[in-house]
C-alpha cells in the first residue's frame, strides 16, 4: 500500500492497519479515510491480483483511475474454485494429514476420515454462506465430523481409531495458520492485531473442540 | 535411515505435497501457484520428519527444533518460489505451513478441557505455545536469509 501511494505521488502517506479496520491518511492534503472490516478470511487469489496490479501501476502501465476500477473488479469478480472442488480438497487434506500424523492406514479409517472431512467442510462452507454469525459454522462442521466418526464407530467393530480420524478430519477447519500468524504479528511489533488474531483463533478452536467433544462422550 | 527415507520418507513427501496442494485450493490461491506451493510444503514437512526421527532429544525438543528448521526451510523456499513466479511470498508460505501448524493440538486442548482431562489439555497447550513461537522465530530467520539472498531489505518488505 505504501508503494502504491508513493507511486501515486504521496510519499508521506500514513497507513494504520488493524484486523478490524484500516485507516489511511495523507498529511499533505489533510485528508483521511477509515474503513471498517466485518468479513475476514484468507483469499490468496485477491492478494496476488492486487500485487500484480500494483506492479503494473508501478511500471506506469495503468493510471490511477484504471487502477481504481481494476481494484473494484478484483473485489467483485475474483475467480474462485467451485464448492465441489473445495470439498474434494478438504477430503484430500483430511486423509493425507491423518496418515502423515498418525500412520494409521486401515481402510475403515481412510474411508471414514475422507467422509467426515468432506462432510464437515461442506457443512462449514454452507453455513458460512448462509449467514454472518461467526464461529457457528465451525461448530456445526465439527459436530458433523464427530457424528460421522461416531456412526463409523458403531458400524465397524474394532481396528478403528476415532482419535486419528477426528484429527485428520478437523484439519481443514482448525485455526493453525491463524495462531502462527498471531504470534508472528505480535513479534513483528503489531501489538494490536496480533492479540486480536489470537482471540479469534482461540474462539474458533473452542467452537471446534466443543463440537467434537459433544459427540465424543458417547464412546 | 536410508531405507526409512526411501519408504516412509517418500510416502510422507507425497502426503505432504497432496495436503498442501489441497489446502492451497481451500485458500483459493491462483491456479498457477498450486503445484509449486505443494512442493514447498512437502520440503518443509520432510525436513521436520527427518529431524523428528533422528534428533536424540525429548519430544518437546524434537518438536521445537524440527519446527524451527522446517519453518526456515519453508520461508526460504517460498521466498525463492515467490521470486521465480513473481508473486507475493504469502501465497506460498501459508498453505505450506499447514502440516506444521498447531491446529490439531489447539483443538485437542479444548476437547480435553471439555471432557475433563486438564492434564492432557495442559500438555497440548504447551505444545501449541512451543510450535507457534518456534515457527514465528523460524520465519523471522528465513526473512533475514531472504534479504541476504535478494539484496536490499526494501524489496522484500512490500511482498
Amino acid at each position: 500500500m505504501h508503494r502504491i501511494a508513493t507511486n501515486a505521488g504521496y510519499p508521506d502517506m500514513q497507513v494504520f492497519v488493524l484486523l478490524t479496520g484500516i485507516t489511511v491518511s495523507l498529511p499533505e492534503n489533510e485528508t483521511s479515510q477509515v474503513r471498517a472490516i466485518h468479513r475476514r478470511g484468507i483469499d490468496l487469489e485477491k492478494v496476488d491480483q492486487v500485487n500484480s496490479l500494483s506492479r503494473r501501476f508501478a511500471a506506469t502501465e495503468i493510471d490511477l483511475d484504471g487502477f481504481y476500477q481494476a481494484l473494484q473488479q478484483v473485489n467483485q469478480a475474483v475467480p474462485t474454485f467451485p464448492a465441489s472442488w473445495l470439498c474434494v480438497a478438504a477430503v484430500v487434506v483430511s486423509v493425507t494429514l491423518m496418515v502423515a500424523f498418525t500412520g494409521h492406514l486401515t481402510p475403515s479409517d481412510l474411508i471414514t476420515c475422507g467422509l467426515a472431512g468432506g462432510a464437515g467442510f461442506a457443512a462449514y462452507y454452507w453455513t458460512s454462506e448462509l449467514g454472518t454469525i461467526r464461529f457457528v459454522n465451525e461448530f456445526i462442521g465439527a459436530l458433523i465430523i464427530g457424528l460421522i466418526t461416531l456412526i463409523g464407530n458403531y458400524l465397524t467393530a474394532g481396528n478403528y481409531h476415532p482419535d486419528a480420524i477426528i484429527i485428520g478430519a478437523v484439519m481443514p477447519l482448525v485455526p493453525g495458520v491463524a495462531i502462527t500468524n498471531a504470534v508472528r504479528d505480535t513479534m513483528t511489533g503489531n501489538l494490536l492485531s496480533g492479540p486480536a488474531r489470537a482471540i479469534e483463533a482461540i474462539l474458533s478452536a473452542c467452537a471446534i473442540g466443543v463440537g467434537i467433544a459433544l459427540t465424543s462422550f458417547f464412546y | 535411515m536410508l531405507t526409512w527415507l526411501l519408504t516412509t520418507g517418500l510416502l510422507q513427501l507425497i502426503l505432504a505435497y497432496l495436503a498442501t496442494a489441497g489446502f492451497a485450493v481451500i485458500l483459493n490461491i491462483p491456479r498457477r501457484a498450486v503445484n509449486l506451493s505443494g512442493w514447498v510444503g512437502a520440503a518443509g514437512w520432510l525436513t521436520y520428519e527427518i529431524l523428528y526421527q533422528t534428533l536424540p532429544v525429548s519430544v518437546n525438543g524434537k518438536l521445537a527444533i524440527g519446527n524451527l528448521v522446517a519453518a526456515i526451510v519453508i520461508g526460504v523456499t517460498s521466498g525463492l518460489a515467490a521470486h521465480y513466479k513473481r508473486m507475493p511470498m504469502i501465497i506460498f508460505n501459508i498453505p505450506s505451513l499447514v502440516p506444521l501448524v498447531p491446529g490439531g493440538q489447539s483443538y485437542r486442548v479444548v476437547r480435553n478441557l471439555v471432557t475433563g482431562q486438564p492434564q492432557l489439555a495442559n500438555h497440548y497447550l504447551g505444545q501449541v505455545v512451543i510450535i507457534a513461537g518456534v515457527i514465528a522465530i523460524g520465519f523471522l530467520i528465513a526473512e533475514l536469509i531472504n534479504q541476504l539472498i535478494f539484496g536490499t531489505g526494501r524489496r522484500a518488505q512490500g511482498h
